[in-house]
């Protein structure tokens, strides 16, 4: 996840709109098969809704709205993958709709780069750098930006 | 005390009460300078802190305390007299103290040695009348002869306790004669290193009265057996001086390292309370047996649900009984701030409380603190005018200012009014149409302008002063008491003067809600706002495409589609109902597709991904799991007006 991060790091593999993210396995908290969700009218709306995990009611984003696509309808393949964020300094948990999760493994920080400038259609200042797995290029995402900045 | 509590902390958390006795001994004193009790009290908190700081190892505490406390013994024995300058100087060694404890770094050492040379000065600088009287007095008293047994409990040692240090502090109190008694001591092979099995007994010489020697033993009175006896009233002895039993100096001290200071968020809880709360977890885990009984035998468990729910609705209230604390400790800081009020602003205040042993939940206590600091603020230095005012005004010269709490349901209420000018309707109106708030000429009630106080930058002040007039603090305790649910309410009375409800829920925790269903989600609305439920009639129900009011015996009420603001797809049910809501003293109904009655809800908070969403202040989960959001009733009212006014301008849009 970090820029500085030396040696390889754990990594949960998610699929998103056909993409593949991988996120710092130090910050997922758990994977959950899709339950029932809550809708907060006037909330933003890539956390349009709310759920119960173990008694915490803690808000559910969906990044394909962040990224400007259409929400998709959830699958057979489709996890909420609770990470804990950091929001204004304080670890939030916040849940994350995957069209599916693959595996955990290990990403060598050697092969990290630079967000290219152009030829993606992520926001670039949503992605923190790419990483090579199994000749194939995945994206790292900065969570904590892009839950965290207002919406525009 | 469990192993892993810091006993630093139990000082802190000590002192911190000490310290708040000694503040509220020294303001009294202010008033009552001649009151032997209060400087009693005052200077048993010193000593206290004095004592337990040594033993805890708060070494600069206990030195700074010594010399407060023998500065301030003058004033004990009717040396000096309590006069004001002794009291702001005192108040002051008394902050210091306080941030010794707390924040040691914080606590500049240049600073306490200019307090302390200032209370010396001024009980120093006593009349000479008093000073050379003193002494003559003190020779005339009669010496007298204590004979003084000790015997400590065998664990003394254990516990921390030195008893030479308390022979050596008797001896400072006199000529000491000490024997020790060493019979109970035995061989040395069966000898515990550890035990006390030595007593003593020591013929004491003094002036000091016999309180003054159970003083020394405040710590290990529990300890200990002591035995204080009147040996004739007789002359000096000629005892000789006990060998030296210096060893102790060298002892103590060492262990004491360095401690970060860190909030303490211990509660003090009564032993009775805990008692009943261990009885009902007994009985649920009880209950539970049955449970897992009967569940295997496939037998009916209703029975068990049934006292399941009993247990656990009385164990609720148990512990938020435990989290209840009086508010008299929040009250108690006031009087310091009025006392300073009171000082700076050249007026004379009096600060009048009620209701100190109103119970509150303890979170809720502490982020009182804030709001009520400025309420109380605004009261001297907006509400009561000058002394000269007053006086042209025919009242006494003296202001009030009272703080009253008081039970009223499931609320709290805490009020603080003030026999000043009261507040200004007209400069209001003319203010807020100044800065555009209203419209000029708008109807308005006067409970409507008054709650213009709180809007954030509105100040009728025609000047900032240093305390208040920028406009900030009266919306600081909006938003505070909105945060806790509660509301605001302004009474005034022009030239007599204005009172300041704040109405608090009783708990953050847990609360009666009404659960409702729109569409396919379920809300809670807090009981405490709702007044009545009613069916929506459906000739009403036609008709409001045009106007949203109910006639409710008589009078109007206008309601808001919970439908529509929450967007909520899909046609709205037949048969809707409508519940009353009281805002403020206005009433609006919500219009729901189902009642379905009375839940207990506890409260969770929502995220700061949802701090954006106003209409809630928190979300609570069903018995299904599923999470019901909490309404905030006052915002969305808000949000139903500005719908309407929006409505109001593109009405034929309406679907």
């Amino acid at each position: 996840m970090n820029d500085d991060a030396q040696m390889a790091t754990q990594a949960l593999l998610m699929g998103i709109a056909g993409e593949v993210f991988a996120l710092d396995a130090r910050q997922v908290r758990e994977i959950l098969d899709p339950a029932p969700v809550t809708r907060v009218p006037g909330a933003k709306p890539y956390v349009a809704n709310v759920l119960n995990v173990r008694g915490k009611v803690i808000p559910l984003a969906d990044l394909r709205v962040r990224f400007g696509m259409e929400p998709a309808k959830l699958t057979v393949d489709s996890r909420f993958v609770v990470l804990e964020v950091e929001l204004d300094g304080d670890p939030t948990p916040v849940g994350i709709i995957a069209d599916k999760v693959f595996e955990v493994t290990e990403i060598d920080a050697a092969t990290m780069q630079k967000t290219p400038p152009v030829g993606m259609h992520w926001r670039p200042e949503f992605i923190a750098g790419i990483a090579k797995w199994k000749d194939d290029f995945i994206v790292i995402p900065d969570m904590a930006r892009i839950l965290g900045e207002a919406s525009e | 005390m469990s192993p892993s509590q810091d006993p630093a902390d139990t000082f802190r958390q000590e002192a911190s009460d000490l310290l708040e006795g000694l503040e509220q001994a020294l303001l009294d004193l202010e008033g009552d300078p001649g009151n032997k009790d209060l400087v009693n009290t005052a200077f048993r908190a010193l000593h206290t802190i004095k004592g337990s700081g040594a033993m805890f190892g708060f070494d600069e505490v206990a030195a700074f305390a010594h010399e407060f406390e023998s500065a301030f013994d003058r004033v004990r024995r009717g040396e000096t007299a309590a006069t004001p300058e002794l009291i702001g100087i005192a108040l002051n060694a008394q902050d210091f103290l306080r941030t010794q404890i707390e924040n040691p770094d914080a606590a500049s050492a240049v600073i306490g040695i200019c307090i302390l040379a200032d209370l010396r000065k001024l009980t120093q600088s006593a009349p000479a009348a008093l000073e050379t009287a003193a002494p003559a007095l003190k020779s005339e008293e009669a010496q007298k002869v204590f004979s003084v047994s000790l015997r400590f409990k065998s664990d003394v040692l254990i516990n921390g306790a030195n008893p030479l240090r308390f022979i050596d502090e008797l001896r400072g109190l006199g000529e000491a004669e000490v024997t020790p008694e060493i019979a109970a001591i035995p061989a040395l092979d069966a000898l515990d290193p550890l035990a006390c099995l030595m007593s003593w007994r020591v013929r004491l010489t003094t002036r000091a009265p016999r309180s003054a020697i159970e003083d020394v033993f405040m710590f290990v009175a529990d300890d200990m057996e002591l035995t204080i006896e009147d040996a004739a009233q007789a002359k000096p002895a000629a005892a000789e001086p006990t060998p030296n039993q210096d060893v102790a100096a060298h002892e103590a001290a060492a262990d004491s390292a360095k401690r970060t200071p860190k909030e303490s968020a211990t509660i003090r809880v009564q032993a009775e309370r805990l008692d009943s709360m261990m009885d009902r977890v007994g009985e649920l885990v009880i209950a539970q047996a049955r449970l897992t009984q009967l569940s295997a035998a496939g037998a009916s468990t209703l029975g068990v649900a049934e006292e399941i729910e009993r247990l656990t609705s009385s164990l609720r209230e148990t512990i938020m009984g435990i989290r209840m604390l009086p508010i008299g400790s929040l009250f108690g800081r006031f009087r310091r701030l009025v006392h300073d009020l009171s000082r700076d602003l050249g007026k004379e205040i009096d600060l009048v409380t009620e209701g100190e042993e109103t119970e509150l939940d303890k979170t809720m206590i502490e982020r009182l603190a804030d709001p009520l600091i400025h309420v109380i603020r605004n009261a001297a230095d907006h509400g009561l005018e000058p002394p000269q005012q007053r006086r042209e005004a025919g009242k006494p010269t003296l202001g009030t200012i009272r703080l009253v709490a008081r039970h009223a349901g499931a609320e709290v209420l805490i009020s603080v009014s003030d026999d000043g000018r009261g507040l200004d309707t007209k400069r209001i109106r003319a203010k807020a149409e100044e800065n555009g708030l209203i419209a000029p000429g708008a109807p308005m009630s006067e409970s409507e302008l008054h709650q213009l106080i709180f809007h954030p930058g509105f100040s009728t002040a025609k000047e900032v002063s240093a305390l208040s007039g920028r406009g900030v603090g009266m919306d600081v305790v909006r938003r505070t008491i909105e945060g806790m649910r509660g509301a605001i309410e302004v009474l005034t009375e022009p030239g007599h003067g204005s009172t300041l409800t704040l109405r608090l829920p009783l708990t953050l925790a847990i609360i009666e809600g009404l659960l409702v269903r729109v569409g396919a989600t379920h809300y809670v609305i807090p009981l405490t706002a709702v007044e009545e439920c009613v069916e929506l009639a459906s000739e009403v129900d036609e008709r409001s495409k045009g106007r949203s009011f109910l006639n409710i015996r008589g009078d109007l009420v206008p309601f808001i589609r919970l439908r529509e603001i929450f967007c909520e797809p899909g046609r709205p049910e037949p048969h809707q109902k409508v519940v009353i809501v009281n805002q403020n003293d206005s009433r609006v109904g919500f219009v729901v597709d189902q009642i379905l009655g009375n839940h207990q809800t506890v409260i969770k908070s929502l995220s700061k991904l949802h701090a954006d969403a106003p209409g809630f202040s928190g979300a609570t989960i069903l018995g299904d799991g599923a999470v019901a959001l909490i309404l905030d009733t006052p915002h969305i009212i808000a949000a139903g007006q500005t719908r309407e006014r929006r409505g109001a301008t593109k009405h034929l849009e309406a679907a």
